[in-house]
């Protein structure tokens, strides 16, 4: 089933088209990855998604309802945790609900059943500092996560992470993943993070940037440390870099 | 360790510094290098706070209420020009110039005209200090609404949150600390405001006891009060960084 689709969304800058005519869809439950090199667009799409930025031309539809402009319906996660240094943990992954109105004690109520799922345990009356990094991004996805159950938008999530860190981040996000079912859209420039953890992934390039490969991630999940360096892996990788060379 | 070390050297050798001032102030004074009348001892100038200190307490809870009163409403009036100038572009253009042209007027070229205006009693005082004050207040909290993180700004909206919100959630708790930096200046600014109006007339108050011992030549009695408005406003600003580590628990908590 579809949760989100875009129908060819144009954007330009300045007078100079930044995206092209980018359709992409996401169904109920899926891990999408947008990938490719910096500066290709992909986060302007976000953007537009996002409802931060209007369109040229095209539209964004959620549950087949038009959203286009709109800001609300769907979640934003950047690479910048954007943890507010001057809230605790739990009040700022409680946030989006006391934006939408809810009580802050009921707000923090709702949000600390999740601390245990998350693997954030105990760090409820921390402050933002006081966490790693890893810790940190797994309390900014809990937060998107709380701003809507519906779609969320990962833009380069993990890429400020050291690589050994990153690595048990993908294992956890798979895992998370698993239970929570979140349609999520993820931005990536790092190939092999989109291998492991998407079931599609699309190819961006070009200036105007456009879609310009889709692939399936056919592959059974949960997926261990080991797809890393199997076959089929590699045979994904071999045909995205040749994608991306051509 | 060596930090720790390093801190207590560097605390006490200002006061070591400190204690050479006095000792040769005294020895100045004592051995008649200078006349006694017109450099009084540091020990001369305790006993003439001790000998006044009832004294001068009535005339300091005039000034610090002068002070506070001034204080406050030049805070809440810098935090309102804040704000305007934050969510008004226009006003922001048109009324900074203004606000920092009412700034390179001196306090006491303006203080004799409030005092022919409002007369001889709190008002112009607090008015002055009302000038002086909000001033900090408003510049140190803009430059902290616009440090906002634009970042965080443009998530909040993307969850929907209104204009409100985001200052509520953003922009207000990322200025806190600019906004302390400005009242620490302002709160020393609300004393020697007070004190410079008070030399221009009124019943009580140190501006007005600076004036009349001046006026009897008790250099003793000058030095007495000059130190004790200076200490007025240290505890005043210590004060302050009291309050803000009370309302930011986040800053103490690093490392």
């Amino acid at each position: 089933m579809e949760k989100l689709t875009t129908e060819s969304i144009t954007v330009s800058y300045e007078g100079k088209k930044t995206i092209e005519d980018i359709s992409i869809k996401l169904n109920k439950g899926e891990i999408v990855s947008i990938l490719g090199v910096s500066g290709v667009g992909k986060t302007t799409l976000f953007n537009v998604i996002a409802g931060l930025i209007k369109p040229d031309s095209g539209k964004v539809f959620l549950d087949g309802r038009d959203i286009t402009n709109t800001t609300g319906n769907t979640s934003y996660m950047l690479q910048k945790d954007l943890l507010l240094p001057y809230k605790t943990i739990i009040d700022n992954v409680s946030l989006p609900l006391v934006i939408r109105g809810e009580k802050k004690s009921k707000a923090r109520e709702y949000a600390s059943k999740y601390f245990e799922e998350f693997g954030l345990k105990g760090t409820e009356n921390k402050y933002p500092h006081q966490l790693s990094g890893g810790m940190r991004q797994r309390a900014a996805l809990l937060r998107t996560y709380l701003f809507s159950d519906q779609v969320a938008l990962l833009d380069e999530p993990f890429s400020a992470l050291d690589s050994i860190t990153k690595t048990s981040m993908h294992q956890w996000f798979l895992k998370v993943m698993e239970q929570i079912k979140l349609s999520s859209l993820l931005i990536t420039h790092d190939i092999d993070e989109a291998i492991l953890l998407s079931d599609r992934i699309y190819i961006m390039s070009g200036s105007p940037g456009k879609i310009t490969d889709e692939i399936i991630v056919d592959e059974p999940k949960p997926r261990s440390r080991d797809f890393l360096v199997s076959e089929s892996f590699l045979k994904y990788k071999k045909r995205i870099l040749d994608e991306l060379e051509s | 360790m060596k930090k720790k070390l390093r801190n207590i050297i560097n605390d006490s050798s200002s006061v070591f510094a400190l204690i050479l001032i006095l000792a040769l102030w005294q020895f100045i004074s004592s051995s008649g290098l200078v006349p006694k009348y017109m450099l009084p001892s540091p020990f001369d100038v305790v006993m003439a706070f001790v000998n006044d200190f009832s004294l001068l307490m009535g005339h300091a809870k005039t000034t610090l209420m002068e002070a506070l009163l001034g204080l406050s409403v030049g805070t809440a009036l810098g935090f309102v020009i804040a704000v305007l100038m934050d969510r008004f572009n226009l006003f922001e253009k048109s009324v900074y110039p203004i606000i920092i042209l009412t700034q390179t007027v001196p306090t006491v070229a303006i203080a004799p005209l409030l005092v022919l205006w409002l007369g001889y009693g709190l008002l112009p005082k607090v008015a002055l200090i009302i000038l002086t004050t909000f001033f900090p207040i408003t510049v140190s909290l803009l430059e902290g609404f616009h440090s906002a993180d634009k970042d965080a700004l443009n998530l909040l909206k993307a969850m929907g949150a209104n204009r409100m919100q985001c200052f509520v959630h953003i922009k207000l708790p990322g200025a806190l600390n600019h906004f302390f930096s400005g009242l620490k200046i302002s709160v020393s600014y609300s004393v020697v405001g007070a004190v410079i109006a008070e030399w221009l007339g009124g019943l009580s108050g140190l501006g007005v006891y600076m004036t009349r011992v001046r006026k009897s030549y008790s250099f003793d009695k000058m030095f007495a009060v000059i130190f004790f408005i200076s200490i007025i406003s240290l505890v005043l600003m210590y004060g302050i960084s009291y309050l803000k580590k009370a309302l930011m628990p986040w800053e103490n908590k690093k490392n």
